[in-house]
């Protein structure tokens, strides 16, 4: 029995608990919705839920209650994605988008290291994706090279290329900072498609993931059934999301998250007070670059193929958008964003060909109206339960 | 190498360069008054190139035929339309956000551009086709030995050099441009002086606004062809060439504007591909952003602590 006095304490485990589990159901009827009417339905049902549950500061229960009970919620979380990965367990369409989700979780926790906490913009967020890709491509493609290594070196390589980039973005601010980037991620565009080493504007086909001779494109069957080889890339991209997401948080609540907030919030201050300002933004670029170069080495692996048109401008600026719309410096907020800008222009056939036009109206209206997006950042907690007062 | 060949590289440089310097002269426009970018910028011009194909369909649909006349209508109807949306813009999308952080103004428009690119690409018949531009101005030709005078190029760069001129003059010469430059060097001071901050901010919108249309027009007849996507490699590259020159600074953005050019021309005569031009023309500005994170002509700048 749960009495009504545990559902309004603060450190109550069940909305957090319930949270999860109707995300979890709610993201399993949607997946397995086939007609138009039903996601329509969804959607709508989806849209009238939350505003109905943010008359009840739902948002300020749930997030306090995963302050209380972090490892629980977080183990909810990694069981409610197996869970959906254990209902789709054969069908590939399914797997295949939360694998992807999955992998943009990765990518965009690097940027949110970048533009969340040291306020590096980076506008070639793409652009570094594509560069784990194309390694892959190449690497996998022409030589004997352990593909976990491949892995590590499509991240390495995205952070050395990006290292090319921190000489001018550290002597730069503002808006000549943010035209480093962009420049970046024409030029990276423009490059991959005219050069006939990586594929031209055809781009290049890459292999399956194999890791210690056990080749990620085979579907596995355990106790008789039947795995769609998805499956194996939505366990490969889930330990890769929870690394990342642990990594993202670690770094957030040590001294290095607050050296990299003073960062972004004054750098004149910080300079005063010692605190290297090239140092913090090096490192956050770094990590962020490397984390979207492993991303994209893993999906062009997934995918088969690697091609210059999924790595614009636009693209980039998709990430931007996860971004923006999950709460700048928020990793649940833009695990979320992520899902709902990936997954429901798949199931909404007919706004696939608006999307870039969507999601460029709904930055707009987030920018004007709730700048500090969906599920603005909170205060830092150090100690389980632990409230600002 | 070929004295005409040269000449012809750089008959083509310059032409480019105008087109530069005018969305150039844009964004410092923008960036002067009131210290933001507006991103958009390269997909007004956009709007602006297919406002002035429309006007001309709609004018062969009327019955107007002179070529002369068709080519001021066209200027004419785009300069208007973008004005208009340049000022909605500003009054809609810039000015309300002037207490929050810089980049939401970058990004905001950023996203306003992808909008407007997005609604030409859906909504505009067969918008994801390339378009073919009409050729309005006269085809001669002058052969001075191996270098070809095109005289619709000499034309194209003789309106853009009189709009650039024009627009310098306005802010120069005239009681509008004497308070746009109040504007630009102390908002709050200028306003007190009795100048309607609001008005000039969405006047100076509508002028870099018109001159970008036009641009966009002369992009299109140059090219005879223009497509959705122009506006994102325009407004890019006339933002480089704004931020290569110094923001804020109108001989700077039409300085960056002619090195752009040039700098992509030298790419294609120095590489073995000519494709690696804009490549090589992004990567010198990205290299020559760190050797002069401000500029050639550096804003003044004094910060407060």
């Amino acid at each position: 029995m749960i009495a009504i006095g545990d559902l309004v304490r603060p450190d109550a485990r069940f909305p957090g608990l319930a949270s999860v589990a109707a995300v979890a159901l709610y993201s399993i009827l949607f997946l397995h919705a086939e007609s138009q009417r039903e996601v329509m339905g969804l959607v709508l049902g989806a849209l009238v839920g939350l505003l109905a549950l943010s008359r009840f500061d739902w948002t300020q229960r749930v997030s306090s209650s995963f302050a209380h009970h972090p490892r629980l919620l977080h183990g909810a979380v990694l069981a409610s994605v197996i869970t959906v990965l254990a209902v789709f367990h054969d069908q590939h369409y399914p797997l295949l988008m939360l694998a992807t989700v999955l992998l943009y979780i990765v990518m965009c926790l690097g940027l949110n290291i970048q533009f969340g906490y040291a306020g590096v913009l980076n506008f070639a967020g793409a652009a570094f994706f594509g560069v784990g890709a194309y390694t892959s491509a190449v690497l996998a493609a022409k030589t004997g090279v352990p593909h976990l290594f491949i892995i590590v070196i499509g991240g390495g390589l995205a952070a050395l290329i990006g290292s090319l980039l921190i000489l001018p973005l550290l002597r730069t601010r503002g808006h000549y900072a943010a035209l480093i980037t962009i420049a970046f991620s024409l030029l990276f565009k423009t490059l991959i498609e005219v050069s006939d080493a990586l594929g031209g504007p055809q781009g290049l086909k890459v292999p399956g993931l194999n890791l210690f001779g056990w080749n990620l494109n085979q579907g596995l069957a355990v106790g008789g059934v039947e795995l769609s080889f998805y499956a194996n890339y939505v366990v490969l991209a889930l330990a890769m999301a929870a690394a990342a997401f642990v990594l993202t948080r670690r770094i957030e609540r040590s001294w290095i998250g607050l050296s990299l907030d003073a960062v972004s919030l004054d750098e004149t201050a910080c300079a005063t007070f010692g605190i290297s300002v090239a140092r913090w933004k090096i490192l956050a670029f770094t990590i962020g670059n490397f984390l979207a170069g492993m991303a994209g080495a893993v999906y062009s692996m997934m995918t088969g193929f690697a091609h210059p048109n999924n790595y614009t401008f636009g693209d980039s600026l998709i990430l931007v958008s996860i971004i923006i719309l999950g709460g700048i410096g928020n990793p649940w907020g833009l695990a979320v964003a992520a899902a709902i800008m990936l997954v429901l222009p798949e199931k909404l056939q007919f706004i696939q060909e608006y999307r870039f036009l969507l999601y460029a109206v709904l930055v707009i209206l987030i920018l004007l109206f709730r700048p500090m997006g969906l599920l603005p950042r909170q205060v830092r907690v150090y100690f389980p339960g632990w409230r600002p007062q | 190498m070929d004295p005409g060949l040269i000449a012809q590289y750089v008959a083509n440089s310059l032409m480019l360069g105008i087109i530069y310097a005018m969305v150039a002269v844009g964004f410092t426009l923008f960036f002067g008054v009131l210290d933001v970018i507006k991103f958009s910028h390269g997909d007004v011009l956009t709007v602006g190139a297919y406002t002035g194909l429309a006007t001309f369909l709609g004018l062969e649909l009327a019955g107007v035929a002179a070529p002369w006349a068709q080519l001021a209508l066209v200027a004419l109807a785009a300069m208007a339309a973008t004005a208009v949306l340049g000022a909605l813009i500003g009054k809609y999308f810039v000015l309300p956000l002037r207490g929050a952080p810089a980049l939401n103004t970058l990004l905001i428009t950023l996203m306003l551009g992808t909008v407007l690119r997005e609604a030409i690409h859906l909504f505009y018949p067969q918008g994801s086709n390339p378009k073919r531009f009409p050729r309005l101005l006269p085809a001669d030709t002058v052969e001075l030995g191996s270098f070809t005078l095109r005289l619709d190029n000499s034309i194209l760069l003789a309106v853009g050099v009189a709009a650039i001129v024009l627009v310098h003059l306005l802010i120069t010469r005239t009681r509008l441009g004497l308070a746009i430059r109040a504007v630009a060097q102390d908002a709050e001071t200028a306003r007190t002086m009795g100048i309607n901050f609001e008005f000039i901010v969405l006047a100076t919108f509508a002028i870099g606004s018109a001159l970008a249309a036009l641009a966009g027009v002369m992009n299109g007849l140059y090219y005879s062809e223009i497509t959705f996507g122009i506006g994102l490699l325009l407004g890019v590259i006339g933002f480089s060439a704004a931020v290569v020159g110094g923001l804020g600074n109108i001989y700077g953005a039409i300085l960056g504007g002619f090195l752009f050019a040039a700098l992509q021309t030298l790419g294609a005569i120095v590489l073995p591909e000519s494709a690696y031009k804009d490549v090589f023309a992004f990567a010198a500005v990205i290299v020559f952003m760190a050797w002069r994170p401000t500029g050639l002509i550096a804003e003044k700048a004094s910060e407060r602590v």
